[in-house]
């Protein structure tokens, strides 16, 4: 899906003794969804399009995955997309932002996926918008479901994501000094020196002998 | 003698800034900054609460501006307690992980498992290959969990606001819980029990016996904190129409779980969604109408009984499933689940070591593969909700096909309800933030991850 992998187990550099050292299996991806979709999929699909004239334009792909709904959306148009989905379509609620790096995909490497949710129709339904790394510019959704503020903030302080338009976005899990985005997969695990009263300590993955 | 000097005061120094004066308050005597206060004409001071205050759940920081005693502003800070396990568990096969999620929200460890599992599960596409049995035990404890967790909302709440009996009632009942959690999975907490495909092992033998009495005295237990609170004037005084927050207010800021139902809305998952097999089991969802602190206890007290109810319908249910395995059939997924104690306190299952190190080859190099590597799970993203005491708690998993997951992101109902802190507090009194964001039952290991 995201990326070529070599060998039986994703393994490299080690002794696999599988006999599948060799092998190549190419990204997968699992491509977009054609009518019909099933179940109210249909009908929120439908809904959207006579509600937003502008649907054809704005959505690049619906997927419909493991009994999920996915529109994919293009940036510039989120704004317009939310707000419709929640005064006309229902979607009372988002359930907040995840983000994923895919930094294979050359110029959509961040993704920003917003799950919907409906009390009125109990339905779901699942934003994704992607923006590459190099203007990492999502528009906020923070005037459309205000919880999505700190959830906005997460994604921005994990992967760097810009959401303009947000009231105030600054880091919020990590220290406000920190450098870089922990969650991006160029970011390594552990590694980090500890700075307390001046004193630095090295990691314990750079503090061994046998480095 | 010298001369007093509030600069120099142990207790409450003071220094100058560009904002004004800054005091340090560290305990102790607070006459001399009463004092200093008193001279300065502002009415208006912030002040500093936490991040290591103990009515502020762990480590949640509170920055409050005040004039006088009423609350003009509320910022939230959090992100003391972030550990990455987001990160961490990239770096982790499918089951390990686990142990990285039972470790966020630690009130309710079984719910962030069973989450993260269902998640794993929809994207192996084995949701409904899940032995029925390991469903029911996934409720059972679930339900179980809801009591521990409620019970320190419960009893943490009331002694921040100054009752104490309360406090000592809801740990004695929640110390039944974890005792019985430990007799199941051998930990009070953290017991990455739940794993993708089933749990990690079967009940003891006479557990529903044991479950069965459980019930009955917590259900005789619950009635000493229902006595003390329910209808208690001082208690009433500090919580009602403290905290409010109606409908609207819940549904733009994502808000789930008692808080909502306390605006009157019965949303419950496990009821709307269900998912575990909840659809086969009776109870009611609990809702009040006064959207405020008294109404969210009175919610909490009430879902007790549904949970007591519940565990009894998953007690029966057991008992007709006894002997049922609690693993997925699928030997590329299952780890060994019905295992034995051993002399060194260590569960094993010993048909399978009999097979995989007396009689098959295959079968031991398989174990190998999956205990060290893992399975794979098919590229795709899936998301699963679960009503966690807090509200909606779920996992949003990325694969790309490999034995570790992608990206696991959780939406965690206390990250997302903390927000609600300064709708609930602004205009009220200092005070009364305390009993708001008891109500909201943040837990801090949850928010921060």
């Amino acid at each position: 899906m995201t990326e070529e992998k070599t060998g039986m187990f994703g393994a490299s550099g080690t002794g696999d003794t599988s006999g599948y050292g060799g092998l190549v299996r190419t990204a997968a991806s699992i491509g977009s969804t054609e009518r019909p979709y099933g179940g109210y999929f249909d009908d929120v699909a439908d809904d959207l399009e006579r509600a937003y004239p502008d649907f054809a334009d704005a959505i690049t792909r619906v997927v419909v995955d493991r009994g999920e709904l996915t529109l994919h959306i293009k940036k510039s148009r989120l704004r317009e997309v939310a707000f419709i989905l929640r005064d006309t379509l229902k979607f009372e609620m988002c359930m907040g932002v995840s983000g994923v790096h895919y930094p294979d995909r050359t110029g959509a490497e961040l993704v920003a996926l917003y799950p919907l949710l409906s009390m009125t129709k109990n339905q779901r339904v699942r934003l994704e918008v992607a923006t590459s790394e190099l203007d990492p510019h999502i528009p906020s959704l923070v005037e459309v479901w205000a919880g999505n503020n700190w959830h906005e903030r997460e994604t921005f302080d994990m992967f760097g994501i810009i959401f303009d338009g947000h009231p105030g976005l600054t880091r919020i899990l990590m220290p406000d000094d920190w450098d870089g985005h922990p969650q991006r997969k160029d970011y390594p695990l552990g590694g980090i020196s500890v700075e307390y009263k001046g004193a630095t300590t090295p990691a314990p993955s750079n503090r061994r002998s046998y480095r | 003698m010298t001369t007093f000097d509030p600069k120099l005061d142990p207790y409450a120094s003071s220094r100058e800034t560009t904002e004004g004066t800054v005091f340090s308050v560290t305990g102790g005597d607070w006459d001399s900054l009463v004092s200093e206060i008193g001279e300065s004409k502002e009415e208006r001071i912030i002040v500093n609460m936490g991040p290591q205050h103990p009515s502020t759940h762990g480590v949640l920081r509170l920055v409050l501006e005040l004039e006088g005693e009423t609350v003009t502003e509320v910022r939230t800070g959090i992100g003391y307690l972030h550990t990455g396990i987001e990160k961490n568990i990239e770096f982790r096969n499918w089951t390990q992980a686990v142990t990285f999620a039972t470790r966020m929200d630690y009130l309710s460890p079984i719910f962030n498992e069973t989450a993260y599992c269902l998640a794993v599960e929809k994207l192996l596409g084995i949701t409904n290959d899940i032995p029925e049995r390991a469903s029911v035990i996934r409720v059972m404890m679930m339900e179980l969990n809801r009591i521990s967790s409620h019970m320190v909302a419960l009893g943490t709440g009331a002694l921040e606001l100054g009752a104490m009996g309360p406090m000592f009632f809801a740990f004695r009942d929640r110390e039944i819980v974890l005792d019985t959690f430990e007799e199941i999975t051998g930990l009070r907490m953290n017991m990455a029990y739940v794993r993708p495909g089933g749990v990690s092992q079967d009940l003891p033998a006479g557990m529903t016996t044991k479950i069965r009495e459980v019930v009955k005295s917590l259900r005789k237990n619950f009635e000493d904190n229902a006595k003390l609170l329910i209808g208690n004037t001082i208690w009433m005084k500090r919580t009602e129409g403290i905290g409010y927050l109606d409908l609207a207010g819940c549904t733009t800021l994502g808000i789930t779980g008692p808080v909502l139902r306390s605006a009157g809305l019965p949303w419950d998952l496990r009821k709307m969604q269900p998912y575990c097999g909840y659809e086969n089991y009776e109870f009611d969802v609990i809702t009040a109408d006064t959207a405020d602190v008294y109404g969210r206890f009175l919610v909490r007290m009430a879902e007790l009984e549904q949970s007591l109810r519940i565990i009894e319908q998953a007690a029966d249910k057991l008992d007709r499933l006894e002997g049922q395995p609690v693993m997925v059939a699928d030997k590329k997924i299952a780890w060994p689940a019905q295992l034995a104690l051993g002399a060194d306190g260590l569960g094993n299952s010993l048909d399978h070591i009999r097979e995989i190190m007396g009689s098959s080859m295959e079968s031991l190099i398989h174990h190998f593969k999956l205990v060290t590597e893992g399975f794979r799970v098919p590229a795709g993203q899936a998301y699963a909700a679960v009503e966690s005491p807090r509200g909606e708690l779920a996992a949003h998993v990325v694969s790309d096909g490999g034995t570790r997951p992608y990206r696991v992101h959780f939406r965690e109902p206390s990250f997302n309800n903390l927000q609600s802190t300064s709708a609930m507090s602004e205009g009220g009194m200092v005070a009364d933030i305390i009993g708001a964001v008891a109500s909201i039952d943040p837990v801090m290991g949850g928010v921060d991850r």
